[in-house]
């Protein structure tokens, strides 16, 4: 076992550390099955029980979405599901993508794993409360997965669980999934503040020697940035959450003004709806960020090391995420340009949200500007890299339509206000979530996964996510408004759009088909992968640099390793190889760089 | 690729041409008939594929690779434009005052048009020119202050070329022109009611508290001003053609949204607020209301109309409607029969 007492002397004498600011603890070092697989402190498995966790409730979200599809596109000559099921379905659809799914994977998942093995720590800060944070968050995803057998079944409230129609009687799921959704979103916020608590402090407090916070790989620079936007950004869903589920049990009125529901009055009075809208938003649009801001930080690594070539403009990059992290408190309401709210709003809102685009649109240039005059190798977590960069591009440019308040006004409500954020926080971040699996896979369990599956996979989801996407725009624009389980009798919508709606719905179908080849060749590696050796991208951070793949408890072996440079040195001109470790010290390297 | 794991995947493939054929046999929709085809065409091309494979490898030719994926990237890239220019699914033909927003979605689409053709293309480009290549070396150069600052000028500027416009036709989106006729559209579960001032040309006040069976709207029956008001609860509301109207929104229940799509305008309907929008119809002509905030299950049905006509027919239809006053009294007349034998305790 790993022996932290150790003070052996740096090995190369002369290649200058700090000393370590932070002294060694000892690890909980786990004596049964149980307490090495099940109630596990080291943050590998808890980030491997995080990723199965999720990807086992994406699968229900996955069904889901098809269930709506077939019901969109064929909804006379098919009724699988009737206009109740159908917003049971998109309701639970959003809410496990957003929350369940891309939150929990890349903070806790992706989080877990790469934190304290990019910044060279042993473990999380708090191993215990970090155990406890899985937990937690598995229970939240239980009690989501109940609502589906109560009677009544899930909320159809909508993602967003707008009051008053979340808690009254018109809305499917009102006696007992409505309840069991705002229960499961508290349990999951309490979860996710022990994990986010940990990510921050084990950045800020468990960095090795000479990792400096502007050496950090931008995948952690992500991660940390989203974890601090998550950790301000929840309580105001969970204090909306407590206060919903109050006027729902307690007959309070928070957001429940004087109603007459089909002609009868109500016991509610002078709440307001809007309030609601603004600390759901107050949320809501940070949350974009919290799971944009880890796909920006591991797409910049996945680009930078497959394309044999530095991330272009490192120290703007990291600007830009902070940027991009602040400014996202201040935009959250341009989601309610139509709400009601006081019009003059309008003008600030705008101003802000279109500002965000100038440090985004930096980092799309910076990522393009690494693969000038690079060294490209087409594998596939590059493939899906440049997956996303068009995604991300075609997605972050429609939100230049609706941030600006009056292009908003036809948009708002309709299928482009649904294409803009599948395609921009669905399909663009879900491409980063693979690449980083086929990238780190390796490293994960010793093997590579099998690279023909993983281009059929990619050419399938990434030109057949866009295929479904993209034309959704074009109804919008016509006047088609979103969550209309049928569209029925709309004079202004031509034969066509129905079969546009026909053909999107069965190339979801195929997409969907694909991702289960995905599954099959995770398993199918785990036995008969390639077997990966310690560093098979030939990548420079430390996690590649591990004594032992798939890395030990403790991760580093006796020595914790010192870092000498940034995370992006290949291709340095007259280095000894065309990669250099952040922990190759400089005597070896051949060259001395200077970040 | 091995033999073996060419076998796997040709009999996944035939499994497949199977599937896509009887697709294509037993599906009644077109879309079904050709997706089949589409799918067994594929695993045919990928059955071909693997066989020319295993007699290349045989003979030992080398495997050759050709560089798909830049091609691909681009094709992506002018596909959105070939899609884009194509598509015959845009907005249909305005009926109000607002082309402005139409211009402001316009000038979106070009100036954020060329940036993501501009970028796509590049990235594309780059792919091509600098992929992997025996010799071909990644330049190292950290930053380039002057290129950074550059680009992020150039995005500034352009964001302020879409905002600039954007923000004055947002301040004539919020201000109704004085000279403005009111209307009030009701919204509840699951349709629409409408209120016209009568010829006083005031509407009166109301309260969510007063709405019950005898008055549906919540009008208050002491507030003189509203004893005329034209209350149309069922049928389409009327508007003359080329007069501003400012729509007062109010919903008894739930968020609805008052939503035509040839106007351009929408805004929420919020219980416990009245809410508004201003347009000037342009054309005459029979309009769809659809409620563009989910309100609860039946919301997809919740659909109204309004017809855009002359002056002189909107003042004849205007003058038909039933006023409130008369409606409140009749319904009190026809009251204690109906209400007393469901719930006598509201009698009084």
């Amino acid at each position: 076992m790993v022996d932290v007492t150790s003070d052996r002397a740096i090995a190369d004498v002369g290649d200058a550390a700090p000393p370590a600011e932070v002294p060694e603890v000892d690890l909980y070092h786990a004596k049964s099955w149980i307490t090495k697989y099940v109630f596990c402190q080291d943050a590998k498995v808890i980030a491997i029980q995080y990723g199965g966790t999720a990807v086992a409730i994406g699968l229900v979200a996955l069904v889901l979405s098809w269930l709506m599809r077939l019901q969109l596109g064929f909804p006379e000559s098919l009724s699988l599901i009737d206009a109740e099921q159908y917003y049971q379905a998109i309701t639970m659809h959003g809410m496990i993508m957003v929350i369940y799914l891309l939150t929990a994977l890349f903070l806790g998942g992706f989080g877990n794993y790469l934190i304290p093995l990019m910044v060279g720590a042993r473990d999380m800060v708090f191993p215990y409360v970090n155990m406890l944070s899985y937990w937690v968050y598995l229970l939240a995803v239980l009690i989501l997965v109940a609502s589906f057998f109560v009677p009544g079944g899930p909320t159809g409230a909508g993602w967003t669980l707008y009051p008053p129609q979340a808690i009254l009687s018109g809305t499917p799921g009102r006696d007992w999934g409505i309840i069991l959704m705002l229960v499961s979103l508290i349990v999951f916020i309490i979860g996710f503040t022990m994990g986010g608590l940990n990510y921050v402090v084990t950045v800020l407090q468990a960095r090795t020697r000479g990792m400096t916070l502007m050496r950090m790989p931008l995948t952690v620079w992500g991660i940390f940035t989203a974890s601090v936007l998550a950790l301000l950004a929840f309580p105001a869903l969970f204090v909306g959450c407590v206060m919903l589920l109050f006027d729902r049990l307690l007959g309070t009125s928070f957001f429940m003004p004087a109603i007459a529901e089909f002609g009868q009055q109500l016991d509610h009075d002078g709440g307001s709806p809007i309030l609601f809208q603004h600390l759901f938003w107050f949320f809501g649009h940070p949350e974009v960020y919290i799971v944009a801001l880890p796909a920006f930080g591991i797409v910049s690594d996945l680009i930078a090391t497959h394309a044999r070539r530095n991330i272009f403009g490192y120290r703007m990059m990291v600007w830009a995420i902070i940027i991009i992290g602040g400014l996202s408190f201040i935009v959250w309401a341009h989601h309610m340009y139509v709400s009601g709210m006081n019009p003059y709003f309008g003008f600030f809102f705008a101003v802000t949200t279109l500002i965000i685009a100038v440090p985004t649109a930096l980092k799309v240039y910076n990522w393009v500007l690494t693969l000038w005059r690079g060294d490209i190798h087409f594998t596939v977590p590059m493939l899906f890299a440049l997956g996303f960069i068009v995604t991300f591009v075609n997605g972050g440019i429609t939100g230049l339509f609706l941030g600006n308040a009056v292009v908003d006004v036809p948009l708002s409500d309709t299928m482009f206000v649904v294409a803009h954020f599948h395609m921009v926080m669905g399909v663009a971040p879900i491409l980063v979530i693979f690449g980083a699996i086929y990238h780190w896979y390796p490293k994960m369990t010793g093997r590579m996964l099998h690279e023909g599956m993983g281009r059929f996979h990619f050419w399938v989801t990434f030109v057949g996510a866009y295929a479904i996407f993209l034309p959704l725009h074009y109804l919008g624009l016509m006047g088609v408004p979103r969550r209309y389980h049928e569209l029925g009798n709309m004079p202004f919508i031509p034969e066509s759009a129905h079969t546009l709606n026909e053909i999107v719905t069965v190339i979801a179908l195929i997409v969907g088909f694909a991702q289960l080849l995905f599954l099959f060749n995770l398993g199918w590696s785990l036995r008969y992968g390639k077997p990966a050796g310690p560093n098979p991208w030939r990548a420079t951070t430390l996690e590649w640099q591990t004594p032992e793949t798939p890395p030990g408890h403790g991760n580093f072996g006796r020595e914790l390793p010192v870092v000498y440079r940034w995370a992006y040195d290949y291709n340095v001109p007259g280095a000894a190889q065309d990669f250099l470790p952040q922990n190759m010290p400089p005597s070896r390297a051949g060259v001395q760089t200077h970040v | 690729m091995r033999n073996g794991g060419r076998w796997v995947v040709g009999g996944c493939m035939a499994a497949l041409c199977l599937i896509g054929l009887s697709i294509a046999a037993v599906g009644q929709e077109r879309t079904l008939y050709w997706t089949g085809l589409i799918l067994f065409a594929i695993g045919v091309i990928t059955i071909f594929g693997l066989i020319r494979g295993a007699y290349d490898e045989a003979e030992g030719r080398p495997r050759r690779r050709r560089q798909v994926v830049p091609a691909l990237m681009l094709a992506v890239a002018l596909g959105t434009v070939v899609f884009h220019l194509a598509s015959p699914w845009w907005w249909g033909p305005i009926a109000s005052n607002w082309e402005y927003i139409d211009f402001t979605i316009s000038l979106t689409f070009w100036i954020t048009g060329l940036v993501f053709l501009a970028v796509v293309v590049f990235m594309a480009w780059c792919a091509h020119r600098f992929r992997h290549r025996p010799g071909n070396t990644a330049h190292y150069e950290p930053e380039s202050r002057r290129l950074e600052w550059g680009l992020t000028l150039a995005t500034a500027f352009g964001v302020a070329a879409l905002l600039t416009p954007g923000l004055f036709v947002w301040d004539e989106f919020i201000t109704p022109p004085e000279d403005s006729q009111q209307v009030e559209a009701i919204g509840q579960q699951w349709y629409w009611s409408f209120r016209l001032p009568g010829e006083d040309g005031v509407l009166g006040t109301t309260s969510t508290r007063l709405v019950s069976v005898d008055n549906p709207l919540g009008i208050n029956p002491d507030d003189p001003n509203g004893q005329d008001d034209v209350v149309v609860q069922s049928g389409a509301l009327h508007l003359p053609v080329n007069r501003p109207v400012t729509v007062l929104l109010r919903s008894q229940d739930v968020l609805h949204n008052f939503y035509v799509p040839e106007f351009r305008a929408k805004m929420d309907l919020v219980p416990g607020m009245v809410t508004q929008l201003w347009f000037t119809p342009t054309r005459t002509g029979s309009f769809q209301i659809l409620c563009a905030e989910y309100c609860g299950v039946q919301h997809a049905n919740m659909r109204g109309q309004v017809e855009i006509v002359e002056e002189a027919e909107f003042a004849a239809w205007l003058g038909a409607q039933p006023t409130f006053a008369t409606m409140y009294a009749a319904a009190g007349r026809d009251r204690p029969t109906a209400v007393a034998s469901s719930d006598g305790s509201l009698a009084e």
